[in-house]
């Protein structure tokens, strides 16, 4: 397959490094500024990406492959991830009938 | 050309991670949340992740995403039912990100300009990243698939209605 960035050196590694730390800043962001717990669960997903962007970006900077299998295995344990806390989270909310993270503050002090 | 189409796959990227914050209905937040990894599909794109850019549409943009939809209209979420913080700890929160972001941004600010290394011809397809997979990491792919398997027996347990007898 054609190499798309192969002649080109006007996109560096810095790039990568500042969009993927402002996303990962968006994410932290979202889980102080939301209440509803699916809602955090999504922002922790972007801070994932994040992460998954950074590696694939220094896999191709370079030129190794294992970060994309890395990326790869991030995406796995997500998945599985995903599936258990979403299983967690609706038995939670059968048991408070709320999505409001406050509700469950007994653990705070 | 391939600046400009980091810049725009960047503008929407992160435009649509805050719009995945600021709106209200829940619904909504998914929708943005979709919208930004199609992005992030296209920024793998430009990285020569070919095998990874269709990996991430199928199983993030489809599965994961569909599945929090599912979720939240079983909830039978909307606007009214959406909790609110107070006006003060938003406020606090957004500048507690801006300065996490500030500091990222300064601490990684120096990296050299390291030039994209010359690569080989199939690298980051289905063939390399696999040749990769099946050999160097075949162990943790064997026990990836053991930890599916806890995973599926694990959320189908705890979303089951435990009957009371």
């Amino acid at each position: 397959m054609e190499n798309i960035t192969q002649f080109t050196g006007a996109l560096t590694i810095n790039h990568y490094l500042f969009l993927s730390s402002v996303l990962f800043s968006i994410g932290v962001m979202g889980v102080l500024l939301r209440r509803n717990f699916i809602i955090i669960f999504m922002c922790v997903e972007l801070m994932l990406n994040a992460v998954n962007i950074l590696l694939a970006a220094f896999s191709r900077y370079n030129g190794n492959q294992s970060g994309q299998v890395f990326v790869f295995f991030i995406m796995v344990v997500a998945a599985a991830e995903v599936a258990v806390g979403l299983a967690i989270l609706v038995m939670i909310f059968r048991n408070i009938r709320t999505t409001d993270i406050n509700a469950l503050k007994n653990l705070k002090w | 050309m391939l600046t400009i189409a980091f810049y725009i796959l960047s503008a929407l990227t992160i435009s649509s991670a805050l719009m995945v914050l600021f709106s209200k209905s829940p619904i909504y937040s998914v929708l943005w949340l979709v919208i930004c990894f199609f992005s992030i599909t296209g920024h793998y794109i430009l990285l020569d992740a070919h095998f990874l850019a269709i990996v991430n549409l199928i199983v993030y943009a489809g599965a994961i995403m569909v599945l929090f939809l599912y979720v939240i209209m079983l909830m039978n979420l909307n606007k009214e039912s959406e909790p609110q913080k107070p006006v003060w700890l938003k406020f606090a929160s957004v500048i507690t990100g801006c300065l996490l972001m500030i500091v990222l941004a300064g601490a990684l600010k120096g990296y050299s300009e390291l030039p994209p290394a010359a690569i080989t011809e199939d690298f980051g397809t289905a063939k390399g990243v696999g040749k990769v997979l099946f050999t160097e990491f075949l162990m943790p792919f064997e026990v990836a698939s053991i930890l599916f398997i806890t995973a599926m027996v694990g959320a189908v347990i705890l979303a089951k209605k435990h009957v009371n007898d």
